[in-house]
């Protein structure tokens, strides 16, 4: 027992070492347009931390964080928009004038505020899951329901968002790259390069952030919550309460992650807001290794790295490849890519292949009694 | 005379038709201890939902110091002192024996002081000490997953006790235990109860008696008899429902 623990911790330490040299070299390595993929695919690393807190550790299966993903971009875009359209006739966004709008919506009038956009980026995701999450959990629906119950208010905020040209440009979204911020142009390279440094910086800090909330008691209710509920009712403890907190905190990550993801790749729309987007995100975290927040981080960078290398090659043949992935995860690596290194799962496929000698005394072994239980 | 520390009044619960409690009346003084028998079917789990709030009696009422608890959500009900433990065990797999142990001590029960706060030196303490009395010290840092049948159930014990409830239910605690283990968890049990008041559901007989307390026989979800093990034994009611062949049962 003592021996894994050391182990996942070098794991652990070993692979932060080459993430940290990886996101140092990149700028330096890669030419601008791999750059902003690998800032755009590093920014998905921050929703899927979040898929990972509540469907990881709290067990509970979310198919809309599609949802607060695109709110968090929304809020980035309204101030960008905002932030530019000075010059502009009415001093408000272009794409009003296409539906003769001449006074701007109400509710875009606070994102002038840089302050407030700053907040309302993860806060109003926040809000918006924890009254979606508190009506559900109250009620004690959960499993296959709740996946289901998120997957449709997925379809309705994607129906909306889709057809409100006069609010928010329905389908055609809100572009970025052409804004303005700090004087400067959101697409041009250097404001990209920044945007990788200030993603790298966040997903880190999410990454930090996400680890104190599971490494202590609050995490240890969370897995309480998954393996058992009832019980820890029974113990005293208020799941609900619980459970909405994690989905507003997991819906918050996804808002600084649509954000983030928003100003890297330009535009923002209701395609955030898709259904198999929203069902990607939990794929990533499955075959990273659900329960381990590196995996997590793992699973989203290197899932959609691969995604666009594979499809620039071989068009058409990535959908194959990543529910062959899916598959191979789910029937073989039931813990995700690092579950199965931080287990003995290497060293198990090494002896099976003859390599390395099977481990003597098996671990379970150590723990008396559990064998004759299974039996 | 001081008020029952729980009093069931008249409680009667149906799912759909099906009575499990007919007009149930009992009372548990402060620092019982209790034994509860009866049949397949009896109502004994159900008597154990009722109390806890899992199940909403269909009539009647569920007074525990002074109090109703009709209403009131599973985890207030815990929060007022009264702790359950399951049939079949039931601790967290998934964490060590020790972070089990914490979660029933730590209190109060909010999501912010679990965040922000650790374990003070007296809850610490605590720990230590249930450790000892399950005698699982050694596997604190095990995951409870991979305990044995017996260790878990009284690793779910001493998180009942961890919690410091008034009253204990316990459901069927030496199910699948050895004879050693059943012998020890009545003698746990027993010096549990004056300071608590703790009330025991089981099957077998050798355990109640060894027990030494007041027995409450249910059957179709009423009481049928109390009184102490033999004299309970003699009753030809009880032979007739429950103890038709007492030298099987006994074994």
């Amino acid at each position: 027992m003592k021996g894994t623990k050391q182990f996942r911790r070098w794991l652990t330490l070993l692979l932060w070492i080459v993430i940290l040299a990886a996101i140092i070299a990149a700028p330096f390595v890669l030419p601008v347009f791999r750059l902003n993929l690998l800032g755009r695919y590093l920014s998905l690393a921050i929703v899927a931390l979040g898929v990972d807190l509540i469907w990881g550790y709290t067990g509970l299966l979310s198919l809309g964080q599609g949802i607060f993903f695109a709110l968090g971009g929304y809020c980035a875009a309204m101030y960008l928009q905002l932030n530019s359209a000075s010059e502009l006739p009415n001093g408000i966004p272009e794409f009003f004038g296409l539906y003769g709008v001449k006074n701007l919506p109400f509710f875009w009038e606070p994102f002038n505020s840089p302050l407030f956009t700053t907040i309302a980026i993860w806060l109003l995701p926040g809000v918006v899951a924890a009254m979606l999450g508190f009506l559900v959990f109250r009620n004690r629906i959960k499993g296959v329901y709740f996946s289901i119950l998120t997957q449709a208010a997925l379809l309705v905020f994607f129906n909306f968002f889709n057809g409100q040209q006069k609010l928010i440009n329905g389908t055609n979204g809100l572009k970025t790259d052409v804004t303005q911020l700090f004087g400067q142009m959101v697409g041009s390279p250097s404001m990209q390069r920044c945007f990788f440094w200030l993603t790298a910086l966040l997903v880190i800090l999410a990454w930090l952030f996400s680890r104190w909330i599971v490494r202590d008691r609050f995490g240890h209710v969370l897995v309480g919550i998954r393996d058992d509920e009832p019980r820890l009712r029974f113990t005293g403890y208020n799941p609900t309460l619980f459970k909405t907190i994690i989905f507003a905190i997991a819906g918050g990550l996804a808002g600084i992650s649509g954000a983030l993801y928003t100003v890297q790749s330009g535009i923002v729309s209701p395609q955030f807001m898709t259904v198999p987007f929203s069902i990607e995100m939990v794929i990533w975290v499955a075959v990273g290794g659900r329960g381990t927040l590196l995996g997590a981080i793992i699973g989203a960078v290197f899932i959609n790295y691969a995604k666009s290398l594979v499809s620039e090659a071989l068009p058409a043949s990535w959908m194959f490849i990543q529910g062959g992935l899916f598959i191979l995860v789910v029937t073989a690596l039931p813990e995700g890519v690092l579950g199965w290194l931080q287990s003995e799962g290497p060293r198990n496929l090494l002896s099976r292949l003859g390599i390395a000698r099977p481990i003597s005394t098996y671990p379970s072994l150590e723990i008396d009694g559990k064998k004759e239980i299974n039996l | 005379m001081t008020l029952p520390l729980l009093e069931l009044r008249h409680v009667s619960v149906s799912f759909d038709g099906f009575y499990a409690l007919t007009d149930l009346n009992l009372n548990l003084e402060l620092g019982e201890l209790r034994a509860v028998i009866g049949p397949n079917g009896a109502g004994k789990t159900t008597f154990l939902d009722v109390i806890t709030g899992k199940v909403k009696p269909t009539r009647g009422d569920v007074i525990f110091k002074g109090n109703s608890l009709l209403g009131l959500r599973e985890h207030r009900i815990a929060r007022l002192g009264i702790g359950r433990k399951f049939q079949s065990p039931r601790v967290f797999e998934n964490l060590n024996v020790y972070e089990n142990l914490a979660l029933a001590v730590s209190q109060p029960k909010k999501p912010w002081q679990l965040l922000i706060g650790g374990l003070n030196g007296f809850q610490r303490d605590r720990i230590d000490h249930l450790l000892n009395i399950v005698n699982l010290h050694s596997r604190s840092g095990f995951l409870a997953g991979s305990l044995s049948h017996g260790q878990k159930q009284w690793l779910e014990i001493a998180m009942l006790v961890g919690q410091d409830p008034d009253l204990l239910l316990v459901d069927e605690p030496v199910a699948g235990l050895t004879d050693e283990e059943t012998e020890l968890t009545a003698d746990l049990l027993k010096s549990l109860a004056g300071d608590h008041t703790v009330l025991v559901i089981d099957h077998d007989m050798e355990f109640i008696r060894r027990l030494d307390s007041p027995v409450t026989v249910l059957h179709q979800g009423n009481v049928l008899c109390e009184g102490a093990m033999e004299s309970i034994q003699k009753d030809p009611r009880v032979i007739e429902v429950y103890l038709g062949r007492p030298e099987e049962e006994s074994l």
